[in-house]
């Protein structure tokens, strides 16, 4: 069990929201989240659609461990068809939204249609009904979350909405919960917008309270939990440094993409870095990081919570960027930085706040401004046509773009379509660092070959998050690995790729897995879960999940050659580090991986490997 | 000797799982709006604070209640609610001075804080040590302890 066996059904165009049982039978081939929400996008809907279309559906998905104390369990996430890259789109989540969706009583939402005028959806456990927005249309995810709690006087409600990015189009604009964090990536939030959705706000009292097994299930939960604190990474890294413990370590291996790619270690890294959020400024003398925080049932806590100097030039007239709030993740970092040469910790910290506000993604809008600084530096696109000098480095530019983007006004329209379309309109497509028209994010492929793999062949566009090899090329988990070869990078790729789409479907969280195997979260699942869920069975739901992505993507239009990489990574050497003189060799892995994967020369899965798969 | 729960709101991330394992003790399902402990966030400070019934000595809501639906556990020294006697008239919930005893409309009735029986759950869930359950004499120990170790003495010849 652990299912609430429940869908909520929400047709915005006639106004209706009802019930339906979940398919129990998809559930056991499916699990949930991500893979079963994916198999009612596949069942429901044309992958041919146009994604902001009424025709397309957006889906809110838990997993059957979300709202549990199994540890990170309060995961959910957006399915949907992509509008950045056309292909299947599905973005994670961490906060309070979903465990409160769960204990709502509730699996997932299906919305499909489009409202006739704004509206968000007030759940209150069963009961369910869409609710005038009108005056919530034109503001930010921040006024959003504050205005529904006083309305209902309530402050306990969990609320994910979108800002003026998703309300603008912004094509990688996301769905955001808990004020700052993000179902970030794809442009789920632009989905969201064209179907004049505002908000979802849930308060759920009913709890979960149908487990297979509960004793068993607190042992085997307990026993995860420890094997997190014990671990190195989970256990301390994450809790004290965040993800952002990662700035110095790439750069020292000579991954980190450096303005646009051009470079592949930054100068500025350490200013930007973890240890420097630590640091105390010179201006008010405090450090930038406050505390560290956790999502919902997280027992690592790697969430980063941040204050700038009130005197800051970028906040010093705007006191609602003054208190703490979420900081920076190291792709935010990164991308906000590294990626465009800017290394003001407290300017990349504002920006990152201007994109939780209103709710677009860091890593594709940071990359976009990279682009955008180096079509400015040879001089394709002028001052007059940006509205400010856009030098690599310039923190000034950055923040004024996070802002014209969020705002929709100016230049930000061409910023809001992504580096892949704006390049292409200025003439230079081959200066958009990414794949499927998603950027890539903060780990240059000619230093870290199997990520060149992973980016490649993203079923959701270019993205760490689908097979993190990072964890085996650098940090040695679960083995070491060369980074710099790309012999077995295939068969590695692959298998994360698999237990990616598993952990993805359970609700908890990829970051468990610098310390857990699918042999972790196999008995937390099967203590809670009817059908005998073994490691086995879950590495297969994760091939069956990625098969049946990438047979949608196929049917949406896509093909092998959309599983490629930016020019520049394949044919402009890495200048420094222990990769100079290195390109990519996608050109080398890619067959090797089809292979693996059991599909065609074409990237097609062969009739074998559906029958295997059952699909 | 008498224990009491330690709470170190500095240790605490927010993660809710002491909230988790409170309800699942005292309903049997994972249910954070049913705990008796709540974590408080202050976001724009950036604090997380859990709160709960700290079993004051002289229990207003004891004293209180007309019913004596409320009695001392005599191995804990929780004040416990004793379900079948309590009317829910909710004068307990105005005596307390601080909020830590809540009406439960599903029921009826109000329920507190009853140390578990003497295992609190939230402190044996909680994954930082925010929530600990020492003994009463000595909640302060670990601070008077982290203070010592900042005195500045000479190290001796």
């Amino acid at each position: 069990m652990a299912w609430n066996k429940k869908i909520l059904r929400v047709n915005l165009s006639k106004g209706t929201c009802a019930s339906e049982p979940l398919n129990m039978q998809w559930a056991q081939q499916y699990l949930g989240q991500r893979g079963l929400a994916t198999k009612y996008l596949v069942a429901e809907t044309d992958p041919k659609v146009d994604p902001l279309s009424p025709e397309n559906k957006m889906i809110m998905t838990t997993g059957p461990l979300t709202g549990t104390m199994a540890s990170t369990g309060g995961r959910y996430s957006v399915v949907t068809k992509g509008p950045l890259t056309g292909a299947i789109a599905c973005s994670n989540s961490g906060g309070h939204f979903g465990a409160e969706l769960k204990m709502a009583g509730w699996d997932m939402i299906i919305f499909e249609g489009k409202s006739p005028k704004p509206v968000y959806l007030w759940i209150e456990n069963d009961k369910a009904e869409l609710r005038d927005a009108s005056h919530l249309w034109g503001t930010t995810t921040w006024h959003t979350e504050e205005t529904i709690k006083a309305a209902h006087q309530d402050p306990q409600i969990r609320i994910a909405s979108i800002g003026r990015a998703g309300e603008n189009g912004v094509l990688y604009a996301c769905v955001v919960n808990d004020l700052h964090r993000a179902a970030g990536r794809s442009g789920v939030g632009a989905v969201m917008g064209s179907k004049n959705l505002k908000a979802v706000a849930v308060r759920g009292t009913v709890g979960v309270g149908n487990i297979r097994d509960f004793k068993a299930f607190l042992q085997a939960t307990k026993a995860a939990k420890k094997v997190l604190a014990d671990n190195a990474v989970t256990g301390q890294g994450l809790p004290k440094f965040g993800t952002q413990v990662l700035m110095n370590v790439i750069n020292e291996v000579g991954a980190l993409p450096t303005r646009n790619a051009n470079d592949v270690q930054f100068e500025g890294a350490r200013k930007i870095s973890a240890e420097a959020m630590h640091e105390k400024r010179p201006g008010d003398g405090k450090s930038n990081l406050v505390t560290n925080a956790a999502c919902f049932g997280c027992t690592i806590a790697c969430g980063r919570v941040s204050q700038v100097d009130k005197n800051h030039w970028s906040v010093v007239n705007s006191p609602k960027y003054w208190g703490a709030t979420g900081g920076l993740e190291y792709e935010n970092a990164w991308s906000l930085g590294a990626a465009n040469g800017v290394d003001d910790l407290d300017a990349l910290t504002v920006a990152n706040m201007i994109c939780n506000e209103d709710g677009m993604d860091p890593i594709s809008f940071g990359a976009t401004v990279g682009a955008i600084m180096e079509l400015y530096q040879m001089g394709v696109l002028k001052k007059e046509q940006i509205g400010i000098e856009s030098p690599f480095g310039s923190a000034q530019a950055l923040i004024e773009m996070a802002h014209m983007t969020a705002e929709g006004r100016g230049f930000g329209k061409e910023i809001a379509l992504g580096s892949a379309r704006l390049t292409k309109k200025y003439g230079h497509p081959e200066l958009s660092m990414s794949v499927k028209g998603q950027e890539f994010p903060a780990y240059d492929p000619r230093g870290i070959q199997g990520m060149g793999l992973t980016y490649a062949t993203s079923n959701r566009g270019a993205c760490h998050l689908r097979s993190y090899t990072v964890a085996s090329e650098i940090l040695g988990v679960p083995v070491k690995t060369d980074p710099l070869v790309t012999d077995g990078k295939a068969d590695l790729v692959k298998a994360f790729q698999d237990a990616t789409a598993a952990f993805d479907s359970s609700g908890t969280c990829i970051f468990t897995t610098f310390a857990w195997t699918l042999g972790d979260l196999a008995p937390q699942l099967d203590a809670a879960c009817e059908g005998g869920w073994t490691l086995e069975k879950l590495a297969e739901v994760g091939e069956r999940i990625w098969n049946m992505e990438r047979q949608y993507n196929l049917a949406a239009g896509l093909t092998a050659k959309d599983d490629d990489l930016p020019k520049r990574l394949k044919t402009e050497p890495a200048k420094s580090g222990p990769a100079k003189g290195l390109v990519s060799g996608i050109d080398k892995m890619k067959p090797e991986y089809y292979k693996s994967r059991g599909w065609s020369a074409e990237g097609v899965p062969t009739k074998d490997t559906l029958a295997r798969l059952g699909l | 000797m008498q224990k009491s729960l330690h709470i170190d709101p500095n240790k605490c991330t927010g993660c809710l799982q002491c909230e988790m394992a409170c309800s699942y003790e005292n309903y049997g399902a994972f249910n954070i709006s049913k705990s008796r402990i709540k974590v408080f966030n202050f976001e724009s400070a950036g604090r997380k604070v859990p709160y709960t019934c700290t079993q004051c000595a002289e229990a207003w809501c004891l004293h209180a209640c007309p019913v004596d639906a409320i009695r001392i556990d005599a191995a804990t020294g929780a004040k416990v609610v004793f379900e079948n006697t309590c009317v829910g008239c909710k004068v307990c919930t105005i005596a307390c001075p601080f909020g830590t005893i809540n009406y439960v409309a599903d029921s009826g009735k109000v329920q507190k804080c009853d140390l578990c029986g003497g295992q609190p759950a939230c402190a044996e869930a909680c994954p930082t040590g925010a929530i600990t359950y020492v003994e009463s004499d000595w909640t302060g120990l670990g601070k008077m302890r982290q203070w010592a170790e900042k005195t500045d003495t000479q190290p001796r010849a």
